[in-house]
């Protein structure tokens, strides 16, 4: 066992996390998930949001089993290395609207850190924007960091409380394969409560469990190796240490090479798979995500994988990406293909400012 | 021991910021820093190892006990 903890934390073991991600992410792709979309945590987040009715863009519903595996892998890999810590208690509403914007900010964008990465290894340069302005945001967020913010302590909670996240997810798995209706429509169409596309990316899935044990092999490796795409970043700037960049090279690298081995590989900026090439939105979208992540402590990812180790106020976040999804969907703000929509670049503005103040005002004497 | 920083319950990466701004403020020496997961111990291992700083680890009820010295 302690073997095994020594290489989870070592160079290889999070290098070896980040290959495992670069190669079944396109494997994914090519089994069935949307293009340059193998894992992506906002996308999946943003399907599962409309597949419950919280948004009705027809075209993204449908309970991800990947985001389901994320969580339930970490829980598994948290119990077997005893690191399962129910707690909670750090400024949960400010972490939900974290969330809440962080989604909007990816859903601008059209991806989380990991598709950004994804979307590069397939040639969609889009992406470098994008990445830009998640580095960008990342710097804004350590300034704040090295300035004294925080969100303040988490305190222990009960068992159950760190249960709460991952029976939901249980709970998606049941909605998922029995799909419940209603009624319908006098015209056949289903009313609900589970809405699955019929086309679109929606549509577009692996087989349910290969999805499924993939995810729960992630979030086993992620959870263990605490792989996190905006820590990487982060830490380079702040610490100047490489450990977790290398895990997200691992994956840009593997996943070019799988792109290259399945004909995914596409290169350009224009008409790039659920992507708009749109330079400004891309790049301030991903600031307020990057600087969103900065600010609550992880990637929507590795979020998720805390949420499974017992993480409340990170399965607070989690659940603020899911409704933030509703609104991005509901209130126009999400892109489409053809650019941003109507109301996004005013709510990247607003989510900016939100964030500035959260930036400014969360500081309290910890020491 | 000289100082005490209590690291627990905060999220990553600000036991790590306290830990570095605390090596760069003394300089040389020995503190203490208290945290309760094993990311942070993680975090705080690494950066010991980068910037030449001796690390112990004592684990005890839940708590990690880091101990860091600099001749």
């Amino acid at each position: 066992m302690r073997k095994t903890v020594r290489f989870f934390g070592s160079r290889w073991g999070i290098i070896s996390a980040g290959l495992f991600v670069g190669i079944f992410a396109p494997l994914l792709q090519h089994w069935g998930n949307p293009k340059n979309m193998g894992i992506c945590v906002a996308c999946m987040e943003r399907d599962i949001a409309g597949a419950l009715g919280l948004h009705r863009a027809a075209l993204v519903q449908y309970i991800r089993p990947e985001i389901i595996g994320f969580v339930l892998g970490a829980l598994i890999a948290a119990f077997l290395f005893k690191e399962f810590k129910p707690r909670g208690g750090s400024s949960p509403i400010i972490r939900f609207f974290l969330g809440f914007f962080a989604m909007i900010g990816a859903l601008v964008f059209l991806g989380c850190p990991w598709r950004a990465l994804l979307r590069l290894s397939g040639g969609d340069w889009n992406a470098i924007v994008g990445l830009a302005g998640l580095a960008f945001g990342i710097w804004i967020g350590i300034l704040f960091l090295k300035s004294g913010y925080t969100l303040g302590r988490s305190t222990k909670a009960s068992g159950f409380s760190g249960l709460v996240f991952p029976i939901v997810m249980v709970v998606l798995l049941l909605l998922l394969l029995f799909a419940p209706q209603f009624g319908r429509t006098p015209e056949g169409t289903p009313t609900g409560p589970v809405f699955f596309s019929q086309k679109g990316p929606g549509s577009q899935h692996a087989p349910l469990v290969v999805s499924l044990i993939i995810a729960l092999c992630v979030g086993f490796l992620a959870q263990r190796t605490r792989l996190c795409t905006m820590g990487a970043i982060r830490d380079v700037i702040l610490i100047r240490n490489t450990h977790l960049l290398s895990g997200i090279l691992g994956i840009v690298i593997a996943a070019f090479i799988m792109n290259l081995i399945l004909g995914q590989f596409k290169p350009g900026f224009s008409d790039q798979p659920i992507a708009h090439a749109n330079h400004l939105w891309n790049f301030l979208g991903m600031v307020l995500s990057g600087l969103a992540f900065a600010l609550a402590g992880g990637c929507p990812g590795r979020q998720l994988f805390l949420s499974g180790e017992g993480d409340g106020d990170a399965a607070i976040f989690a659940t603020g990406m899911i409704v933030g999804a509703g609104f991005a969907h509901n209130f126009s703000m999400a892109s489409s293909p053809a650019g941003p929509g109507a109301y996004g670049p005013a709510s990247v503005i607003i989510g900016l400012i939100f964030c500035l103040a959260v930036g400014y005002t969360m500081k309290e004497k910890i020491a | 021991m000289s100082e005490k920083i209590d690291a627990r319950g905060l999220s990553c990466p600000q036991p790590v910021i306290m830990t570095n701004k605390k090596m760069k403020e003394i300089g040389r020496g020995a503190f203490e820093v208290l945290v309760d997961t094993e990311t942070a111990k993680e975090n705080i291992t690494r950066l010991a190892q980068q910037s030449g700083w001796q690390l112990d680890v004592n684990e005890e009820s839940g708590n990690i006990r880091l101990v860091l010295k600099k001749a």
